[in-house]
């Protein structure tokens, strides 16, 4: 097969796992990252990396599970971090019907009550009396999954260059992967970006095995546990690409978020309060879009680790194809 | 209908938050068949105007916008929210939001009679989100709105009519000002008694935004407005005590023989 060369643009989790895909599919890969540092300049750093198909399903279209579902094994076999202990979904108690009716709209759950709350997550005992629990989702820490990315790309020779500030006219390479999230919108015109900020706590008083959501009419948020007692609470959606820093509102409603979920939480200390901004289509959903020797993927929204897999897939099987087409049609020729 | 001397033939006025997307918010309009959409600036806007991206969005859907000053606490916040709906907007409109408190989103009538009063003299056309209280409404009128919105139960609550008898009553109150039910309807059959009611028009959001299928439900919504409406001006009939035989006693068959 012949060996055509494929430049990555961003090491955000959409540059990194496309890239990592390349690679293992025996693609001569290079990344590059305008950034200084892994993170530094991704937003898939500030994310919650819940891969939770079926919860997504209740507020997203149907593709968004479609596509995320394969993902978690993705991650179980890339990323030895992952946890597989499924997700939790709660409601305080007068807006029951909000959990009634995000159960009407996925699957793959079971209704839990009060005692299967307790064995499932200890420090939540006697504080709800139902809950959804969806037994086939994952979590992840991204920050740690990238990292691990980054280290298997480097074990299999793919070089990732940090601050470099690419340029397609001046490349050689055969062909781009454009993963650089919103920046691309020189390029891909309707992506826009929408406003997410997280909140980072941690405590050594509570203990949680999986991701939980807690349902509210206004603010639906969640709280994902991380490794030696640090939480992440996230995130807000606001239309807006402001830049500044969270604002003091959303700073009230992620804390007390975790307030609510556990008083306990009241004496976590905060790590981190960071905003960002998520790059989507107008219909919030991800694409992979070619133009000429450049595939651009973006689009992924709230749903970068879980979408990430599947648009490399995409890539690297619209790459291979190729590949074999013109490798035949050279053999056939000679 | 007419809003300020603007004439408008659709009575569904659209809010443009919590859709699942951009791309389907765009299609639940289309289908409801509103002219106008109302936009949140005060959430979304930032320092840094950071919602040009969305409100260009809004903007290039060619429809009448009105702005709106959700989340304001305070006359000052209402009104400086309102300049700058102005300016990004180009519109004299505003949707006059001044919140009493987060829990009930009740609106505080007292601030705002007096932002309504400070809009109209600096030459607002300003929609007062306000109870179904017919002093307030007076006030509101007194200030220079010409088109009131009372709410039919708070913001988000899907409840519907709360006060059926309150609504009714501002109604033959205030024949000749546009009222427009804003707020807390859940399903259609809530828009329709509105238009019963012998209201102007109906202002949605979340029961659109977030129902299963927001464009079905807004093509849903639009029907019951119409069929509310001219329910109301075929003269509906008036609640009776009895029952009332809807077959006509004549050629009876005759069992005594």
């Amino acid at each position: 097969m012949s060996q055509s060369s494929v430049i990555v643009v961003g090491a955000g989790v959409a540059g990194l796992v496309s890239a990592l895909e390349l690679a293992e599919r025996g693609l001569r890969v290079e990344v590059v990252e305008r950034g200084p540092a892994l993170g530094a300049h991704s937003c898939s750093w500030k994310a919650g990396g819940m891969l939770a198909p079926w919860c997504e399903r209740a507020t997203t279209e149907p593709e968004i599970a479609t596509l995320g579902a394969p993902s978690i094994e993705w991650w179980e076999q890339h990323f030895p971090g992952t946890v597989s202990l499924g997700s939790l979904v709660v409601a305080p108690p007068r807006d029951g019907g909000e959990l009634s009716r995000f159960a009407k709209r996925t699957e793959r759950f079971e209704w839990v009550d009060a005692t299967r709350i307790e064995e499932l997550e200890p420090d939540l005992a006697g504080r709800f009396r139902r809950a959804l629990y969806f037994p086939d989702e994952a979590h992840l820490d991204p920050r740690r999954a990238l990292a691990a990315v980054a280290e298997r790309l480097t074990e299999l020779g793919v070089p990732i260059r940090f601050g470099v500030d690419f340029s397609a006219d001046t490349s050689d390479a055969d062909v781009i992967v454009d993963c650089r999230g919103l920046a691309a919108r020189d390029a891909l015109h309707d992506l826009r970006g929408v406003r997410g900020e997280m909140l980072v706590i941690r405590t050594a008083e509570l203990e949680l095995s999986r991701p939980v959501r807690l349902l509210h009419p206004r603010l639906p948020l969640y709280i994902v546990p991380r490794e030696d007692g640090v939480f992440m609470v996230g995130a807000t959606m606001i239309e807006s690409e402001g830049r500044g820093g969270v604002s003091v509102r959303s700073a009230v409603e992620l804390l007390n978020a975790a307030y609510a979920l556990h008083p306990a939480f009241g004496e976590a200390e905060i790590l981190e309060l960071a905003a960002d901004l998520r790059p989507a289509f107008p219909d919030n959903l991800p694409t992979v879009r070619r133009a000429g020797r450049t595939f651009y993927v973006n689009g992924m929204f709230r749903h970068g680790f879980l979408l990430a897999p599947a648009l490399a897939k995409q890539v690297a099987d619209a790459l291979l194809m190729e590949a074999s087409d013109a490798d035949y049609r050279q053999r056939r020729s000679a | 209908m007419t809003f300020y001397g603007v004439e408008l033939s659709s009575r569904l006025l659209l809010g443009t938050a919590r859709y699942p997307s951009p791309a389907i918010l765009g299609e639940a309009i289309k289908a409801s068949g509103a002219e106008v959409v109302t936009v949140s600036l005060r959430r979304e806007a930032g320092t840094e105007r950071g919602g040009q991206s969305f409100w260009s969005f809004i903007r290039a859907l060619g429809l009448r916008v009105l702005p709106n000053t959700a989340g304001c606490h305070s006359v000052k916040e209402a009104v400086t929210t309102a300049h700058m709906a102005h300016e990004l907007f180009d519109t004299k409109w505003i949707k006059l939001e001044v919140i009493r408190d987060d829990e009930t989103l009740q609106p505080d009538v007292f601030g705002l009679v007096e932002a309504a009063r400070i809009l109209s003299h600096d030459g607002f056309e300003v929609f007062p989100y306000t109870t179904e209280d017919l002093a307030v409404a007076d006030r509101l009128v007194e200030a220079g709105c010409r088109v009131l919105m009372p709410w039919g139960a708070p913001i988000g609550s899907a409840r519907g009519l709360n006060n059926a008898y309150g609504l009714k009553s501002l109604r033959a109150h205030f024949p000749d000002i546009p009222l427009v039910v804003d707020a807390g309807l859940g399903v259609p059959s809530h828009a329709a008694a509105a238009m019963e009611l012998g209201y102007d028009a109906v202002l949605l959001n979340t029961a659109v935004a977030e129902a299963g299928d927001p464009v079905a439900m807004a093509k849903a919504f639009a029907l019951a407005i119409e069929a509310g409406r001219m329910a109301c001006r075929a003269q509906p009939l008036e609640p009776r005590d009895m029952a009332v035989p809807s077959t006509p006693m004549m050629g009876r068959a005759s069992l005594g023989d």
